[in-house]
């Protein structure tokens, strides 16, 4: 009895109507707290006392960037759960968090190569971090290639699942064999963003942008989720009668 | 021609007895076609060619390039002979007579690996040298070389396994493998490139080559279980 909540989870209906019921509450959260940590960190927090107003671009660029590494971690672990139990909503949540995680990653790479800009004072620069969002968009890329290059959905789905295990298996290999091969050829990156010594006022509003960020993700996905179960199930007859509430 | 293998099943024979036989089948198909073997070869030291003709024919900055170019030629012309993997077996049916063979399909799979390993990588890291030279390496860095690029391409060709069975049923697969491989196999790329390039200005070459190594082996221990998972579900 105790585990039929856990059962529904699995049944499209059940969340397709939750779905429904919980974009709402994240998106106004989102919204709430992007507004507060965008006045925080463009307003409130001081001027950098070597960057000048240049790092405010951090609000966005370390929340997207921090995103597109968490997203392809939940699309990796919703594929599993789909190939190893068989889950068919599973596969319906990693199948939609690959375009928004990659539109993550999109926007952490033009925002890093505007900061390197005024930073380095070129567009792009070779940088260790740059350069593993740059192939973490490939995979991502591969991912969506692998999925519409295949018509049968099902198949589609578990072949792409294996693809996100393997990519998630190598996605820390590569991070750290660009850092080694960066640190190689040149001295360490002009960013550094992890200062401990970053004051709580420019801190907090950062903080604020990741929690942000993240209810995004939650909504953009409970959004795309509802739209990929209405197209996996389109033939059900529950869609008729969920269609025309 | 693939009895042997099929006739495994039956007899209950080993799964490495099955993968040894798979790999002695594997490499005496791929004799009779000794064309199909030379290709990816011809397009390595074409490839190398391209540089030079692209750059500059001074020595002295082609030396510099040098790892790059061998190690991008490689993963290039690796990439190419992925082909020859599965293609001829999945459009005859004999791979999906090997997945209903009732043998472990990561052991043949691997078998597989090996083979097409033995008949592109290998040859690949005797041929590199010949590359290498035309592009200004000292002598004394060919067998580093030869050792790196014998490594990496055993890794190379267990992540290729992956993605070319993958894309098993998938027509024109020819980009979509390429963009499944290539982000996967760039670590590789940076280790071989580096053995290389300490083995050209005569420095010891030996921890990146540990770093190769241990990607090999962690291709050898996971890519075949994931291949396998992998032709499953193209072959259902």
């Amino acid at each position: 009895m105790a585990w039929t909540w856990f059962h529904r989870l699995g049944s499209p209906p059940y969340i397709y109507g939750l779905a429904a019921r919980l974009t709402p509450w994240f998106a106004w959260l989102s919204a709430a707290l992007l507004i507060g940590g965008l006045y925080g960190g463009l307003v409130l927090a001081p001027p950098d006392y070597q960057q000048g107003d240049d790092f405010r671009i951090m609000y966005v660029h370390v929340p997207t960037a921090w995103m597109s590494l968490m997203v392809y971690t939940t699309m990796a672990v919703a594929a599993a759960v789909g190939l190893i139990w068989r889950i068919k909503i599973s596969h319906a949540v990693a199948a939609s968090c690959a375009p928004i995680g990659a539109s993550f990653t999109f926007v952490a790479l033009v925002t890093g190569s505007l900061w390197g800009y005024r930073m380095w004072g070129t567009y792009w620069e070779w940088d260790p971090r740059l350069t593993s969002e740059l192939i973490l968009l490939f995979l991502y890329l591969g991912y969506m290639g692998l999925r519409s290059a295949m018509d049968d959905m099902q198949r589609a789905d578990r072949a792409s699942a294996v693809l996100a295990v393997v990519g998630v298996v190598n996605v820390p290999i590569i991070h750290y064999s660009v850092l080694w091969w960066n640190s190689l050829h040149q001295g360490p990156s002009v960013m550094q963003l992890a200062k401990p010594t970053m004051p709580p006022s420019m801190l907090i509003p950062l903080l604020v942008m990741l929690l942000g960020f993240t209810t995004l993700f939650a909504a953009l996905l409970l959004v795309r989720l509802r739209a990929e179960i209405l197209n996996r199930e389109r033939t059900a007859s529950w869609i008729r009668e969920a269609v025309t509430q | 021609m693939n009895t042997s293998v099929l006739e495994a099943s039956s007899t209950g024979t080993s799964a490495l007895e099955a993968a040894r036989l798979m790999l002695a089948r594997d490499i005496r198909l791929a004799l009779r076609k000794r064309g199909q073997l030379v290709q990816p070869l011809a397009f390595f030291a074409i490839v190398t060619t391209l540089f030079p003709l692209g750059i500059s024919p001074e020595l002295s900055r082609l030396r510099d390039v040098a790892p790059g170019v061998l190690w991008v030629a490689a993963l290039l012309s690796s990439l190419l002979a992925l082909e020859f993997l599965f293609r001829d077996d999945a459009q005859d049916g004999t791979l999906e007579q090997h997945v209903l063979s009732g043998q472990s399909l990561t052991w043949l799979l691997f078998a597989k690996t090996v083979a097409h390993w033995l008949l592109t990588g290998l040859p690949l890291a005797v041929m590199a040298p010949l590359a290498a030279l035309s592009l200004g390496v000292p002598a004394a860095a060919l067998s580093g070389i030869v050792v790196s690029v014998a490594i990496g391409s055993v890794a190379l060709s267990l992540i290729g396994s992956i993605g070319a069975a993958l894309t098993l049923g998938v027509k024109r697969s020819g980009a979509l493998l390429s963009l499944l491989t290539l982000p996967l196999s760039m670590p590789v790329l940076i280790f071989g490139a580096r053995a290389t390039d300490l083995a050209i200005k005569g420095a010891g070459f030996a921890p990146p080559l540990y770093l190769l190594g241990a990607l090999a082996v962690l291709g050898i221990t996971l890519a075949p279980l994931a291949a396998a998972a992998a032709v499953r579900i193209s072959l259902e």
